[in-house]
């Protein structure tokens, strides 16, 4: 029996290893991980990991040891350079072919890079890995002002660590307003503002044309000005890593195109995580998410399938962010709403804005609000009375009887 | 390090061991405990680590942080048993704990 291989080494690929032997599959399981390091999550690497709050150990999936307990072969530093549909096989960068069974890809994505003039100077920086954290952090203890080149998730919670450990914090942001992509003009005002007043400098409609710097970067060239910068961080969106798949013959389209039950193109051949592009029946759309919930769940549905089963995907993505001591907590897309509703003071950053398309809440922003967050992940699709839902007062428990 | 023992819904247990510097949640999930989901890997952003600890245990641990308590409140399946297990570190003081699992994770 040739099992399960596993290509990518990340949240999914252990999530599914882990569900596969949770229901009692006995066969091999195969894990192959570019990375040195055991399966580890990404969130911490620009919150508390980053901050210095928590060790490497602290980040991994499962503690090293669980993997031989549970007889899980992992292969670190092992590149997958090809699929061979025909064959059932893949091959490594081990010099080995291997045979699968059941494939499973779980590639990820990466971080779009920005090529322009100084790109290749040191000290410029994308934030994806642990290798990339650890480089940034340890140029940190040294430098005093850091640019970053993108207002998103990222980039914002780079600027609170930063910020925190006294560096003096630039972002550059192409688009009108911070979190243009992600979310609604209210939110990106409440981030603004707040980090306006931690003492970072926003500058938005601002594209950077390029970096200076003898060997290191040493400024940032925008049209308007130049600015000073002992280090760049770049966060400007990542990429599914679709191009294994696509070499291979398995339906690609903006990440590797799956079913319900995470199934691609190609015969027991299963995408989990960030590199898919799956159907969500409770948005009714497809959807390409960059989400630890979504890996972990697709990761239970291929591992049911796999097995036999027949678990479809169906889950309300959700997301998180931590800056400052604040606590974003994000459900469904404020893009689907037609209005908002907010509860709560945003001047006591202590709130939540509701969306709502024909009456019912499709998404919510809660910040330092888990109640309303938890409200919002059991009311999705449903009718809310909007005056019970702006009345602080009002005890959100009794919307849920 | 402590001996934990987990009782799924449908009443299978799970005697586990638990290291000093983790958490409930990591001791149930790295010994592979159906029923607890985890979803944000201990960050106590998505309540999916519900669990239920009787009085007498529950005595012995740090009274639930604010956030704790918020992510729980609207829980349907909430009792007063309810805890977050990502919440809980492990100590030499929970030896022979016994933790039940809820039905579903929310």
């Amino acid at each position: 029996m040739a099992g399960v291989v596993i290509i990518g080494a990340g949240q999914a690929a252990a999530q599914t290893a882990a569900s596969l032997r949770q229901e009692k599959f006995e066969g091999p399981i195969t894990i192959f991980g570019e990375e040195s390091e055991f399966p580890y999550q990404r969130p911490p690497l620009s919150k508390d990991y980053l901050a210095g709050k928590i060790s490497v150990e602290k980040t991994l999936v499962r503690p090293a040891e669980f993997y031989d307990s549970k007889n899980i072969a992992v292969n670190l530093s092992a590149k997958v350079e090809e699929i061979d549909l025909a064959q059932n096989t893949i091959s490594t960068t081990l010099s080995e072919t291997f045979k699968y069974d059941n494939l499973v890809v779980a590639t990820g994505s990466r971080a779009r890079e920005l090529i322009i003039p100084g790109h290749e100077l040191n000290g410029v920086h994308y934030l994806r890995s642990l290798k990339d954290v650890d480089a940034i952090r340890n140029e940190m203890k040294t430098a005093k002002e850091i640019c970053i080149v993108g207002g998103g998730y990222i980039g914002l919670e780079v600027a609170a660590v930063a910020t925190i450990l006294g560096l003096k914090v630039t972002i550059l942001e192409m688009e009108s307003r911070i979190l243009k992509r992600v979310t609604t003009e209210k939110m990106s005002e409440f981030y603004h503002a707040l980090h306006a007043k931690k003492g970072v400098d926003i500058r938005c409609s601002t594209q950077v044309q390029g970096f200076e710097g003898e060997g290191s970067v040493s400024s940032v060239i925008t049209k308007e000005k130049t600015f000073k910068s002992d280090m760049v961080i770049v966060g400007i969106g990542i990429l599914p890593n679709s191009e294994l798949a696509q070499k291979a013959g398995i339906d690609c389209e903006n990440g590797i195109l799956v079913n319900e039950n995470c199934q691609t193109s190609a015969r027991n051949v299963y995408a989990i995580g960030d590199c898919s592009n799956h159907p969500n029946p409770i948005l009714n759309r497809r959807l390409r998410l960059e989400s630890v919930p979504n890996a972990m769940e697709q990761a239970r549905v291929a591992a049911n399938n796999i097995l036999g089963g027949d678990k479809k995907y169906s889950t309300i993505p959700w997301f998180w962010s931590d800056q400052y001591d604040l606590k974003l907590q994000m459900l469904g897309f404020s893009a689907d709403g037609e209005t908002s509703i907010v509860r709560g003071e945003v001047s006591e950053e202590k709130f939540a804005v509701f969306y709502l398309s024909n009456e019912k809440i499709v998404a919510v922003d809660a910040v330092n609000s888990p109640k309303e967050f938890m409200l919002a992940k059991q009311l999705y699709g449903k009718r809310a009375d909007p005056e019970q839902l702006s009345d602080v007062n009002y005890d959100l428990k009794k919307m849920l009887n | 390090m402590a001996t934990i023992r987990f009782i799924e819904f449908n009443g299978t247990e799970h005697l586990v061991s638990g290291a000093n510097d983790s958490s409930l949640m990591e001791a149930a999930v790295t010994n592979l405990v159906p029923g607890i989901d985890a979803d944000c890997g201990g960050e106590c952003s998505c309540a999916t680590c519900h669990v239920l600890i009787d009085q007498v245990w529950r005595a012995k641990l740090d009274q639930p942080s604010e956030i704790e308590e918020s992510m729980l409140d609207l829980n349907p399946d909430r009792t007063e048993d309810s805890r977050l297990s990502c919440c809980i570190p492990v100590t030499e003081d929970l030896e022979g704990i016994t933790i039940k699992l809820p039905e579903f994770q929310y």
